[in-house]
């Protein structure tokens, strides 16, 4: 469990630190894969049925199906790297290292011992949040920032595995269903943003809003 | 037994040209080439200490002091490390802390020997050197704390004694994580690919070749020399942290250990055979990566 | 102790005595001498001090209200006063070549001077609140009037002021200080505020007032502010002084004020060590990125000051953990790099004076070569460069050991806070040294190396006879304290029993490791040297019967390479600058050649300091338009003046008579 942890942790940092999107869908489908593998390392002995249901529908979904989603939006729209983003990709690493401190003080502080909850494997699905929101705050691309709604919901899950064995199937159908709607309508946002202004740098929707000057957005469409 | 302690800085000087044989082997290979005979540095080392040197007229004293400079530095680094059980002959409590000083010491007086000659060329390299070591350094020393944190504060010699296949069993994870950070850190200061070529001269992708363009004769042999010994010096800490050497018995540690240096120089020839160097503008966040990797290892230690 | 305060007067009397002969050229001789005849009378206790005698304080009575001129000795005041004793008199020698060719008059120079010297010393004597503000004040006085020097020059005006405000500020932080601490124990003698308690929360706050105090002496970011104006102003013997011993006494006071606090809380040590990595890491970048040679060395003075504070941070946290190792090797680290910056520190100083005399100018960009036309000054401001940075087998290695020492045995896997200290520690030094090896490979580099890039430095000469030994004494020095480690260790076990008061007990075992590895380390040292000599031998020997010849440096082939071609500093920084410039805000200004056949153009890069443009300007700014209102009451006439004089005496008249019945 320790090198799962580890490994998440490596993920999120290699996401942080690189810029092309191949790169980033595949380590993103890794980390599901390497979600889905951990409710069955974590009971061991105690397998029934449902775990290995969850398991196996949790490989299917983040770590094939909603990646294949991702590399056909990419393929469509052309895309390769990403641009420019508001916080350079050192400066990022950065972060990450004091979102990594972050993480760790939390777990710290929550008081947990050992035996109720492995501390390194919520130490790194804490960093998985927070880097998931780093991402979405910190990248233009409409599919980076999917992206990073799909590492969230990866730490989100990590969490909820780290904290009881038991997952109520019914909560795990609901955050997937979240997920499966998220990535809908993004998918949506992006052919539509494709199709109307032929980029998806998403910091250019501010010029839709009332208060910028038209013209812009008139020579845009142009 | 105190004449055995002197057994590994011997093998050290004695076969640390080899150990780049090995490795310029191991592209060629990849390279569908036959290659340079391992010997070739013995060779090389032979021819120029035989020749004559040529000064430019820029330079003062600090060309000529520098490779004696370099040379000292590394050997006195060789005679701190340990191998497996057997102690280095100078050993005492933070001797890593010297050993990290004295390759400093080492790089600054190449860079000084650099800036010398007046060329921008190496004037270039001296640059990046410094810049890359600078932020090469906090990584070493956040592995040694990883170090000092699972094995207690003492002589490096009294830290690698005990790691043995138990530890590898209760904190692999540790090692591995370490061992990879120092690694990387091994890639950037001997001027490996993905961080420097060592063959290329040209000035776009130099760091460490371009600073020692204006040495000749008997000092460029001292500096290829001081290139194998610094290569040697890291493959053994790397060696010394992965390999459970406690577990072996006395006798075998030895071959074990040259060959766990030979593997790493295999390693060093596939790793350069596989990647491409990558742009300048990366390498510190290849850096700051191992240093994370550190500090993950850091992390599985406080947390697990 | 009757025999300090002699050598203190001593000083202080010949200067005034030189004031009468200004215009000579022997004014500054004597007074040199004067400071040589003082610190050499006043080693004696300082000695005997260290030595662990006792040395009886004199107390004589002052008709001050809650003042008293006592003076004592005790470990931590002998140690401070070493880099005085030693730098002082080199520097004045120094000093009398340096300013021989003025065409001002050296009595005031030398005067202030002496005094500065003197008032230093009786600083680290004092024992009573009033006392030592006055002796502060004298110090900040007449240190203004030193950096002021050349005071035809604008620049040098406006650092003065600088200056002479940031000295004040600390002033005003430090009267409050005492005038609370002494309200508490009614009494200003520090023996009696010692016995005094103080309330948590009082502690507390009296610790942040002297910080702030000491603070903007010593140069903690943000309040370094005035550092890199006023050294480069000052004459160079005069920045050696200042930057090598004066700021110290701030870190001294702080030391002082922490043991009259009883015991600290973790929160200041903590404090401390963040205020020590950032003053360690923005000084040395800001340092990067200047181009003049004084002004570099100023950043690298509130660089050692952070590791100094990272030392005494650990030292106190070690206190509030009740880990008595930690305690010791940290101040021990700490306190010992006192003494080894002032030594290096000033060495620098009085080279780059060297270099500024010789050549006219202090920008590196201008410079270079000049290690074949001053031979002396370039060595020893080698092994200056090579001791700031760290290295072995110098003494800036020994401290920093320590320090590192410190904070890997104090960590325990059970206890993430001495953890986080250590990655603190171990990463913060390790980057502060890596940054200050490349700031002085630059410094050195540039200014010494390769060709001359102009003609000021082409025609460099090499110094006098009284400028260079003072210089090679302290690279002595320097390699010195690297070879005999231990001895200088227990130079500072005294000071730090000092502070760290019953903190230090039960500590000797790790004091015995840290003395064998010291040990080790000076023998490796030595072997270093050996094997240099050695190899060098051999190298020499090797080629016998060759021809040795010269040609020039290799250029790829092209037809006519130039010295201006050579790096330039800011080229030779600029990949540290720019990982660095969210903090330094470097201003770039100038074109690329362009086309085929280019025109001549220039390029541009300067560096303001940070905390002056984006804190301490608007500061006064928005302080400026809100006190504009009272400037009503200001315009300049006296009868004005006189009149509120009396109104307010008539009305502390009547409150004084009001309250009586």
């Amino acid at each position: 469990m320790t090198i799962i942890s580890v490994l998440l942790i490596l993920s999120c940092l290699l996401l942080l630190g690189s810029s092309r999107l191949h790169v980033a869908i595949r380590v993103v489908a890794a980390q599901g894969i390497l979600l889905g593998v951990l409710p069955l390392i974590r009971a061991v002995g105690d397998i029934h049925y449902g775990i290995w249901i969850l398991g196996l529908s949790t490989i299917i979904s983040k770590g094939i199906l909603l990646p294949w989603l991702m590399t056909v939006c990419v393929r469509l729209s052309g895309i390769r790297r990403e641009i420019e983003p508001f916080v350079g990709f050192g400066p990022s690493l950065l972060c990450g290292t004091a979102l990594l401190g972050l993480a760790v003080w939390i777990t710290t502080r929550l008081q947990l011992t050992p035996a109720e909850a492995p501390l390194v494997l919520l130490t790194s699905s804490f960093f998985a949040i927070f880097v998931g929101l780093f991402l979405m705050v910190a990248r233009r691309q409409a599919i980076t920032q999917s992206l990073a709604y799909l590492v969230l919901e990866n730490g989100v899950y990590g969490v909820g595995v780290c904290m009881s064995l038991d997952f109520p199937f019914i909560v795990e159908l609901g955050i997937l269903l979240d997920v499966f709607v998220g990535v809908f309508l993004m998918g949506n946002l992006l052919f539509h943003l494709d199709r109307e202004f032929e980029h998806l740098d998403t910091d250019k929707l501010t010029e839709l809003s009332d208060l910028s000057a038209p013209a812009t957005a008139v020579e845009e469409h142009a | 037994m105190k004449i055995m302690y002197w057994a590994l800085p011997l093998a050290a000087w004695v076969l640390s040209p080899l150990m780049l044989g090995i490795i310029n082997r191991v592209k060629a290979f990849f390279a569908g080439r036959r290659g340079p005979p391992v010997w070739q540095l013995y060779y090389d080392l032979f021819k120029l200490l035989q020749k004559a040197s040529v000064y430019s007229k820029s330079t003062s004293m600090v060309i000529r002091v520098a490779p004696s400079v370099v040379l000292a530095c590394m050997a006195l680094c060789t005679l701190m490390l340990p191998w497996g059980e057997l102690q280095a002959p100078v050993t005492f409590v933070g001797d890593i802390i010297l050993l990290a000083y004295l390759l400093g010491l080492a790089r600054f007086a190449t860079v000084l020997a650099a800036l010398d000659t007046g060329s921008s060329f190496e004037g270039m390299g001296a640059s990046r050197e410094v810049q890359f070591a600078a932020l090469a350094e906090p990584s070493f020393f956040l592995g040694m704390l990883v170090l000092v944190l699972h094995f207690g504060f003492s002589g490096l010699s009294d830290m690698v004694s005990g790691i043995s296949l138990e530890t590898w069993h209760t904190s692999g994870v540790l090692l591995i994580l370490v061992g990879c950070s120092w690694f990387v850190l091994l890639l950037a200061e001997n001027s490996r690919i993905p961080v420097d070529d060592p063959n290329t001269h040209l000035e776009l992708t130099m760091i460490h070749e371009v600073m020692v363009l204006d040495y000749s004769g008997p000092d460029f042999a001292f500096i290829l020399y001081v290139a194998s010994l610094k290569m040697w010096i890291f493959a053994a800490l790397v060696v010394n942290l992965v390999v459970p050497m406690h577990s072996l018995t006395p006798w075998l540690q030895a071959p074990v250990f040259l060959l766990g240096i030979v593997f790493v120089m295999v390693l060093v020839g596939v790793v350069e055979s596989i990647l491409a160097r990558l742009r300048l503008q990366q390498i510190p966040k290849v850096l700051l990566g191992s240093a994370i990797l550190s500090l993950i290892a850091l992390i599985v230690r406080l947390m697990g | 102790m009757e025999l300090f305060i002699l050598g203190c007067v001593i000083p202080i009397v010949l200067g005034v005595g030189v004031l009468s002969i200004s215009r000579s050229k022997a004014a500054s001789w004597i007074a040199a001498f004067g400071v040589w005849l003082g610190c050499g009378i006043a080693a004696v206790p300082v000695i005997s001090a260290l030595a662990g005698h006792v040395l009886a304080p004199l107390q004589i009575a002052w008709n001050m209200p809650g003042g008293s001129l006592s003076f004592g000795l005790d470990g931590l005041s002998a140690f401070f006063c070493l880099p005085i004793l030693l730098i002082s008199p080199l520097a004045a020698l120094y000093g009398c070549t340096y300013l021989a060719h003025e065409k001002k008059p050296l009595g005031p120079a030398s005067f202030f001077y002496n005094v500065l010297t003197a008032s230093m010393l009786l600083l680290l004597a004092a024992r009573n609140g009033l006392l030592f503000l006055v002796v502060w004040e004298l110090m900040a006085v007449s240190s203004f009037f030193l950096v002021v020097f050349d005071d035809e020059k604008a620049h040098v005006r406006q650092a003065g002021w600088t200056y002479l405000i940031a000295t004040h500020i600390g002033t005003a932080a430090l009267l409050v200080l005492f005038a609370i601490m002494g309200r508490q124990a009614n009494s200003l003698d520090f023996d009696l505020m010692a016995k005094a308690g103080f309330s948590p929360a009082m502690a507390t706050a009296l610790f942040v007032l002297a910080v702030i105090g000491f603070g903007a002496k010593a140069g903690f970011m943000p309040l370094h502010v005035w550092l890199p104006e006023a050294h480069p102003a000052a004459p160079s013997h005069v920045s050696a002084l200042m930057s090598g011993v004066m700021i110290k006494t701030g870190i001294y006071g702080l030391l002082r004020i922490l043991t009259l606090l009883g015991n600290p809380s973790a929160a200041w040590g903590w404090t401390l060590v963040v205020i020590g990595l950032v003053s360690g890491i923005l000084g040395v970048a800001f340092a990067l990125a200047q181009h003049d040679l004084k002004r570099l060395l100023a950043y690298h003075s509130v660089e050692n000051i952070g590791i100094i504070t990272l030392g005494i941070g650990a030292g106190l946290l070690g206190l509030a953990w009740h880990q008595p190792t930690l305690v010791v090797l940290g101040f021990g680290g700490g306190i010992l790099h006192v003494l080894n910056h002032a030594i290096f520190k000033s060495l620098l100083f009085l080279g780059a004076g060297a270099v500024v005399h010789s050549t006219g100018t202090r920008d590196i960009d201008h410079l270079g070569g000049l290690i074949k036309s001053m031979r002396w000054t370039g060595v020893t401001f080698l092994v200056a460069s090579a001791a700031i940075s760290g290295l072995p087998p110098f003494n800036g290695f020994v401290s920093e050991f320590l320090i590192y020492f410190a904070a890997f045995s104090g960590v325990r896997a059970g206890a993430p806070e001495t953890v986080v200290l250590t990655i603190g520690i171990a990463g913060g030094l390790a980057l502060i040294g890596g940054l200050a090896a490349a700031c002085f490979a630059k410094a050195f580099g540039i200014v010494f190396l390769g060709e001359p890039r102009s003609s000021h430095a082409a025609h460099a000469h090499e110094v006098g006879a009284a400028m260079r030994w003072p210089m090679v004494a302290l690279a002595g020095a320097c390699l010195g304290i690297g070879l005999l480690a231990p001895a200088a260790v227990k130079l500072v076990l005294p000071a730090v029993r000092v502070v760290a008061g019953d903190g230090a007990e039960s500590s000797a075992e790790s004091v015995a490791t840290a003395m064998r590895s010291l040990t080790g380390i000076a023998y490796a040292s030595a072997g270093l040297l050996l094997l240099v000599v050695g190899l060098f031998v051999i190298r020499r020997y090797l080629p016998r019967g060759r021809e040795e010849t010269a040609t020039g440096t290799w250029d790829c082939g092209y037809a006519r390479p130039t010295p201006r071609m050579q790096y330039t500093a800011s080229s030779f920084a600029q990949p540290l600058t720019d990982l660095f410039r969210i903090f330094l805000g470097t201003r770039k200004r100038g074109a690329s050649p362009a086309g085929f056949f280019p025109q001549p153009t220039t390029f541009e890069t300067q560096t303001p300091d940070a905390a002056r443009e984006y804190l301490f300007a608007p500061l006064f700014r928005l302080i400026d338009r809100s006190l504009a209102p009272i400037r009503r009451m200001q315009r300049g006439r006296i009868h004005e003046y006189l009149l509120y004089i009396a109104i307010v005496l008539v009305l502390l008249l009547l409150w004084k008579a009001g309250g009586r019945s």
